[in-house]
């Protein structure tokens, strides 16, 4: 047993173990940190003359903003059912059309080829934002709440298209087995032994899809494809900064009211 | 004895009893009522929608074959594009964290600051970041700026709330620990607190970057900056092929944003 002496011992501190221990990797990433910072901001362009611009103006919009103006409640109704009906029928559909892409893009029932594709179908409509795809749509079928629908349909597809296929591909694979050994088909194996297990958390998605188009058809409104972001767009446009803080107001809150139910539902129903 | 195998064999098996029944029948009921409120109250012009097909692969046919022309000015913009989304990112943080302390029940000094901060949280989430941007647009003018600022305030609230929940599920021992030798506020919370966070706080911070790369790529379609400005003025101009190329430059970044955070996801865990 070694012993040392009381001066030995004295002069130590503790120090904080580091959170990389390697020091080139700690002191390399700081570096390349600062490296990227310097790049980034001197390679952006940023108008420092309208910028400066800024504090008077916000004053400006947050002065003509407040108080909030709801004298117009029925052009905001009207925006507002648009934006459900949107939410409601593109959820439908886009529920509906993910159980048969859901079924291609799972591994263990679907035969390759067909796998790629339907892997390939949720990953093109996942990369693309709700923005991107309605501003196309509203070029193909013009303005207005269709081009809204087509939209979140697709956005819905991608969504519950991947989760309901990993959730396929987490089944219980005994039942399956068991259908097929009674000699039945691939649809009769899919319809009693495949989608019964996955049902409830498709209703669950459901709800969550359907509180996720109605936040995504405010904003999708805003490239011309219906519902209240149209409205809001349209106010912000013409300086009518009272009505477009009110309009604001009600989609926050229609929001938190929305998340609320669907969080209820979803409690419920797991 | 009496012999209950007849009443027995008439019972019929059912999976569900009369009020779960009934239960399911009004939901589906009111579920069918509403769809048909929408499908019949909407304002559409149904020639429209069934000559929809014959548009979009129309449009499509027009897209093809992409234009590689500009294809360096479109790599400018995606670059641009990835500024936005990482500075804001970075940016973030440092608003992020304060704000997730005080909402967290167990880290928050009052209950005013706990209010305070959920009330941050949940306005931040409410707006979304496409209407953010046309606010801060409408203030700094169209730009990167308004960009950043946009991706920053709908990040606080998603970093912030996450985060406020790893903060509540922390464990208390190390934290009464440092109390009891005296320790400073300040020591408790880099010593107790910020090493048991630390690993969500990468998860977090990493998947709201790949989060924010998406979203930057239609801040330019309200004047924002980025790689949506390109979108918008090629869609303005008709140029189909061009429109395309950025597609599937979007596609490319997004692929590429998602196998770069798994990489760090694997890294840091």
């Amino acid at each position: 047993m070694t012993r040392h002496k009381r001066e030995e011992i004295a002069p130590r501190t503790w120090r904080k173990p580091p959170f990389i221990a390697n020091p080139w990797l700690r002191y390399g990433l700081w570096l390349v940190l600062v490296v990227y910072l310097v790049w980034a901001f001197g390679s952006l362009p940023f108008n420092w003359a309208r910028i400066g611009e800024g504090l008077p103006r916000a004053a400006r919009i947050f002065g003509g903003g407040f108080p909030p103006s709801f004298e117009r409640g029925a052009l905001m109704l009207t925006g507002f059912k648009e934006s459900f009906q949107i939410a409601i029928l593109a959820t439908l559909l886009g529920v509906m059309l993910s159980i048969p892409f859901a079924v291609m893009a799972a591994r263990n029932v679907a035969p390759l080829p067909v796998y790629l594709f339907g892997r390939a179908v949720i990953i093109i409509s996942r990369s693309f934002h709700p923005v991107i795809v309605a501003i196309l749509f509203v070029a193909a079928v013009g303005f207005g709440p269709l081009a809204g629908i087509l939209t979140l349909t697709l956005y819905s597809i991608g969504f519950v298209g991947k989760l309901l296929a990993e959730e396929i591909e987490e089944i219980d694979w005994g039942q399956v087995e068991a259908m097929r050994a009674t000699g039945a088909g691939y649809l009769a194996t899919l319809f009693y032994a495949v989608f019964p297990q996955i049902l409830p958390r498709q209703i669950g998605l459901s709800m969550y899809q359907l509180d996720s188009n109605l936040r995504a058809s405010a904003v999708v409104g805003i490239v011309g494809a219906g519902g209240i972001g149209g409205t809001l767009m349209n106010a912000f446009g013409r300086y009518d900064y009272d009505f477009a803080f009110a309009i604001l107001l009600i989609i926050i809150a229609v929001i938190l009211v929305s998340e609320g139910i669907s969080g209820w539902v979803r409690k419920k129903i797991w | 004895m009496v012999d209950h195998a007849g009443a027995l064999a008439d019972r019929v098996w059912q999976r569900y009893d009369r009020r779960e029944r009934l239960t399911r029948y009004a939901v589906l009921l009111v579920t069918l009522m509403v769809v048909v409120w929408a499908v019949r109250d909407i304002d559409i012009f149904w020639p429209w929608v069934w000559d929809a097909p014959n548009q979009i692969s129309s449009l499509g046919a027009r897209m093809w074959p992409p234009d590689p022309r500009g294809l360096g000015q479109i790599l400018n913009a995606m670059v641009e594009t990835v500024h936005i989304a990482t500075l804001a990112t970075l940016l973030t943080i440092f608003v992020a964290l304060p704000v997730s302390y005080i909402a967290a029940q167990n880290t928050t000094p009052n209950r005013a600051c706990l209010w305070l901060g959920r009330f941050i949280l949940v306005s931040s989430r409410s707006v979304n970041t496409i209407i953010w941007a046309l606010l801060f647009v409408a203030i700094f003018g169209p730009g990167v700026l308004a960009g950043i600022l946009a991706i920053m305030f709908r990040s606080i609230g998603f970093i912030g709330k996450l985060m406020g929940e790893a903060i509540e599920e922390i464990d208390r021992h190390p934290v009464e620990a440092m109390e009891a030798t005296g320790a400073s506020k300040l020591k408790v919370i880099a010593y107790a607190v910020v090493p048991q966070v630390m690993p969500a706080f990468f998860a977090i911070v990493i998947l709201r970057w790949d989060i924010n790369i998406r979203e930057s790529t239609v801040l330019g379609l309200v004047g924002a900056g980025g790689i949506g400005v390109l979108l918008q003025g090629a869609i303005d101009t008709f140029a189909w092929p061009t429109v395309a190329t950025i597609l599937i430059a979007i596609v490319a970044l997004v692929l590429l944003g998602e196998a770069i955070t798994s990489l760090l996801r694997r890294k840091v865990m």
